[in-house]
């Protein structure tokens, strides 16, 4: 996991300083990402995803539209499934955010999800696929939390958030199905 | 494949035919990716563009001058000064004209673009000025304070309104806005359609799209001032050409430049033609001595990138009674954007593909590439072919209308058998060369698919439909469409694979065709492994760094495994040769007698004897002169004699909701063939990851300009991309025609998934209506959004023809 933050609980990191002569006001910000405090001067303007991905330096989350439609920058905050190119850094001040390097631990097993998706071959060129990830584990735990069932076309519906242009999306909606315990249709065992 | 070439020793094969899982996917789940835009380079420049805001206009005036004085700014160029230092672009190869195809007098106009603007632009999104700055914001900032006088020219988007006499010019200094031109064919067309019994006439035409790749282009380049090199890292999915393009266009040797490949987020033909970008960003890194990045946003990738796909054919086919295909005549209409970018690609993989799998003893063929005041054009999936199959698959079923057959009968006896293969079709491939399919059975594809579908069971619940349009939400339609088409695979020139035994004892295999996310990673190794005698898993890919193999082309044109597969076959038959041949050496056996499985060297009769390649390499001696004494490795390059022309048949069952105008695909059959498959599991994906771009491009993507050329989808809110619940769950077959063309018997089928879905459901569409008592409409185009199709009902009626 390169560029992850100090993954001592309870250490502070500081996030890489904004380039030169941002005209623009800045805020001090400290959030929790994957589970490590990071403190921050940020740009008013500053997207999340940007923040994320270079001054954090987590390059998983990926930017796709920055327009917020096609989902591959979904991230969680405090647990809810957000598009971080719609959020501005200092927006996440005192919130706690999880990207898809949380999602395993790094030399640990790939979570239900993530393993279902390489089971089905579920992603090919992988630009999105964290994006599906992040967004299928807050739909997860949104209903864990909630003690509520997922039907099957609770979760076809889910996959809509999100684009992906290279699978035609069958192969996700079967690693979605084989996570979410369903019959996922597999036809190569 | 059983057994090898006669050159190497016999090779069992387990790994080939494997539904392997990708070695692939672990990096990527876990957000451990490295595309472009990830490369963590400490002070990296970034870059944004000033683009045309118009059509069609002539610059009078650029000041750059505030936007240098704006924070973070390091460099701002325009057109006046990089025009002096970069040569204007030319994708010299796709504009290149094979002698065959020169003899039929194409039109094939040389339009090199500028790099920046100087005194015209063509489109809106033409890059105008770059601003470099220590942030993308800060260079945005800057790019709103270039002040550009433009003088707003006459501008014209329609291409057949562009061939008109007096239709403005796209292009300033051409004669006319004719970018391409060829006509070609067989056979005397206009006497076969005065003796046939029936002749349809239609014009169909497919819409404008956008690859839109969910990772737009990108690259990064660094100037090294150890090696006075470049390293460029791009989305390419052609590195070897755009490092020789970087070193002409700025006038360096090819040797000072590498490009390399790194994950790339999806390509589709959008990244794989040359862009301007490709060399500014290489140059200012250069002139800068400072590494520089560019990622397009999404605005840039759908109004200033490529697009493809729009066609108009103006088709007539005639048939004798019984429907057989007496003459195919198609006049077609390529709307080329503003300059010729890729010459005859596009508009002659139309030509040759149009008339497919069938018999057609007389075709005329004219294909004209129009330049209009929109952004360029590029191949995109399919490349001609699903415009030539949707114009022609359309066209079979408002034959079989006439005739009265069912739209799968009146395909059957026109088909061309598997005892006929190979089949010359009596004109000129894109090579130049008699175009010859090498294999397939096309006639046991669509038995296959009409029982799969269940034509019969379809047509029963037919019957029982309520005609006319209902309010009802209730109420649905049902209809069924077939698409039928060919593609020409393994395109040339070559591609080329080195395999070697690393120090370690493992295996590297190095090709120029990178991977956009086909799984190269993972197939490549289950070729190699099968030649060698080791396990994939001992063997590790690199793909598209020039540094690593001089020569190579890309992955384009459904070719990376027909050409860079059988390279890699091929070097490792010869590898496996060499290390039999240094393994009896160091055991001091007999070659013939030595084996190697799992990457280890063993002597038939003695089982206690065993050579790991870890111990072998240490062992070959480093010594003055003398062959293989660099170690092991052998190069080998593949060059086609001939395409592997893939084939399908698609089936479509859909519902249309009268009331709201809402396809939806109840049922969706393919049934394909391209020759041997190396690994199921991707090849199956990598057609249903067609079939969804196709499926989009007929029921919702369209981009399309104003009348005055302002693109009207520059967002993913209004350019509509295709999402899961529109592609149900695709059931597939296939049927297994080696190629001869080349030793693994492998086609290509990246492309053949997006081929055949636009014409199946519109064909599909257009019988619900008819069966529901619309007779009166013919679908001429996509895409089939609910309002289109619902103006389509809302359209006064008018008698059938």
């Amino acid at each position: 996991m390169t560029g992850t933050p100090s993954s001592v609980p309870g250490a502070i990191s500081q996030a890489v300083p904004p380039p030169v002569s941002e005209p623009t006001a800045r805020h001090q910000i400290r959030v929790t990402i994957n589970g490590s405090d990071v403190a921050a001067e940020v740009e008013s303007r500053l997207l999340l995803a940007d923040f994320l991905r270079h001054r954090v330096g987590l390059t998983g989350t990926h930017l796709g539209c920055e327009q917020g439609s096609c989902g591959a920058c979904t991230v969680l905050v405090d647990g809810a499934a957000v598009r971080s190119c719609l959020m501005l850094a200092p927006q996440v001040d005192g919130r706690e955010i999880r990207t898809v390097e949380s999602l395993a631990e790094p030399d640990g097993p790939l979570s239900v999800i993530q393993e279902a998706f390489t089971n089905q071959h579920g992603l090919q060129c992988g630009f999105c696929t964290p994006g599906f990830l992040c967004s299928l584990t807050a739909f997860a735990e949104e209903a864990e939390e909630d003690g509520r069932d997922i039907s099957e076309s609770d979760l076809d519906a889910q996959l809509d958030s999100s684009f992906c242009r290279c699978t035609g999306y069958v192969n996700i909606r079967r690693a979605a199905r084989e996570a979410f315990g369903f019959d996922s249709g597999d036809t190569h065992g | 494949m059983a057994e090898s070439s006669d050159n190497g020793p016999t090779v069992k094969t387990p790994f080939i035919g494997q539904s392997r899982l990708r070695v692939e996917d672990d990096r990527l789940l876990r957000g451990d990716a490295r595309f472009v835009d990830d490369l963590d380079i400490p002070g990296a420049l970034e870059v944004a563009f000033l683009r045309s805001q118009f059509a069609h206009a002539r610059i009078d005036r650029i000041d750059i001058a505030a936007a240098l004085e704006s924070p973070g700014v390091v460099a701002v160029y325009d057109g006046n000064f990089v025009s002096g230092h970069i040569k204007p672009l030319l994708n010299a190869e796709e504009l290149r004209v094979p002698p065959g195809i020169a003899a039929l007098n194409p039109v094939n106009k040389l339009q090199p673009a500028p790099i920046l603007a100087t005194d015209e632009v063509n489109y809106v999104g033409q890059p105008v000025a770059m601003v470099i700055a220590e942030s993308r914001y800060l260079a945005e900032d800057a790019v709103e304070l270039i002040e550009v006088d433009y003088h707003e020219l006459p501008a014209v988007m329609d291409p057949e309104a562009a061939l008109l006499a007096d239709a403005p010019l796209a292009l300033l200094g051409e004669d006319n806005n004719v970018g391409v031109h060829v006509r070609h064919g067989v056979g005397d067309v206009d006497l076969a359609l005065s003796s046939a019994a029936v002749v349809v006439e239609e014009t169909f035409a497919t819409q404008r799209y956008v690859c839109a790749p969910m990772e737009p282009r990108g690259l990064v380049a660094r100037n090294d001032p150890f090696t006075e090199a470049l390293t460029v890292w791009s989305t390419t999915q052609t590195p070897h050409r755009v490092r020789d393009h970087i070193a002409e266009s700025i006038g360096i040797s090819s040797d000072q430049v590498r490009v390399q490949s790194v994950d790339v987020g999806g390509g589709f033909g959008q990244k794989g033609i040359l862009v301007v970008e490709e060399l500014l960003i290489p140059f200012a890194a250069r002139d800068l001595g400072r590494t520089v990045r560019w990622i397009a946003d999404r605005y840039e990738n759908l109004t200033a990138d490529a697009h493809a796909r729009e066609q108009i054919h103006h088709i007539t086919l005639g048939a004798d009674a019984d429907g057989r295909l007496v003459a195919v005549r198609d006049n077609i209409i390529v709307n080329l954007g503003n300059r010729n970018m890729v010459g005859l690609v596009v508009p002659y993989n139309a030509l040759c593909h149009l008339v497919g799998p069938y018999r057609a003893p007389n075709v005329d063929i004219e294909t004209t590439g129009v330049l209009t005041n929109t952004t360029y054009t590029s191949p995109y999936r399919g490349a001609g072919r699903p415009e030539a199959t949707f114009a022609m698959e359309r066209a079979m079923d408002r034959l079989a209308l006439e005739l009265d057959l069912e739209p799968s009968e009146l395909r059957r006896r026109n088909l061309i058998t598997a005892d006929e293969m190979p089949y010359r079709t009596g004109i000129l491939d894109r090579r130049g060369v008699p175009q010859e399919y090498d294999s397939g059975d096309y006639p046991q594809m669509l038995d296959r698919a009409v029982e799969m579908i269940d034509l019969d069971s379809v047509r029963a619940a037919q019957a029982t439909v309520s005609t006319g349009q209902s309010h009802d939400r209730s109420t649905t339609w049902r209809g069924i469409g077939f698409a039928m088409y060919l593609e020409m695979t393994g395109l040339g020139p070559f591609e080329g694979a080195r395999a070697e035994v690393t120090p370690a004892g493992r295996i590297r295999l190095f090709t120029g065709a990178p991977s956009q996310g086909q799984g190269h990673r993972t197939v490549f190794p289950q070729i190699l492994a099968d030649a060698l005698g080791v396990r994939p898993d001992q063997i590790d890919v690199v793909a598209g760094d020039t540094d690593t193999i001089p020569y190579g082309v890309g992955t384009i044109a459904s070719r990376a495994l027909v050409t860079a597969g059988n390279a890699a076959h091929q070097a490792g038959i010869n590898l496996r040769a060499r290390i039999l041949e240094a393994a009896a050496e160091v055991l001091e056996a007999n070659p013939a007698d030595l084996d190697m499985a799992d990457g280890i060297v063993s002597i038939a009769g003695s089982p206690s004897v065993e050579l790991p390649l870890a111990d072998l390499i240490r062992s070959i001696p480093k010594q003055l002169g003398g062959s293989g004494s660099d170690g092991l490795g052998e190069t080998s390059y593949f060059q086609p004699p001939n395409y592997a022309t893939a084939s399908g048949v698609h089936a479509a069952v859909i519902d249309v909701e009268p009331s709201t105008g809402r396809v939806t695909i109840v049922d969706y059959v393919v049934v394909h063939e391209a020759g041997h498959i190396v690994n199921p599991m991707i090849a199956d994906a990598q057609v249903v990851g067609g079939v969804g771009q196709g499926i989009g491009g007929i029921l919702c993507e369209h981009m399309q300009y104003d009348d005055r050329g302002q693109p009207l989808a520059s967002t993913f809110a209004d350019y509509l991309m295709p999402v899961a619940s529109m592609v149900p769950d695709i059931r597939m077959d296939e049927i297994v025609c080696p190629s001869p063309t080349n030793p693994l018997g492998v086609k290509g089928l990246g492309e053949g998934g997006a081929v055949g879905p636009p014409a199946a459901i519109a064909n599909a569409v257009e019988d619900a209506l008819r069966n529901a008592g619309r007779t009166d409409i013919v679908i001429a185009s996509g895409p089939l959004s609910p309002s289109r199709v619902l103006d389509l009902l809302r359209e006064e009626r008018h008698p059938s023809p």
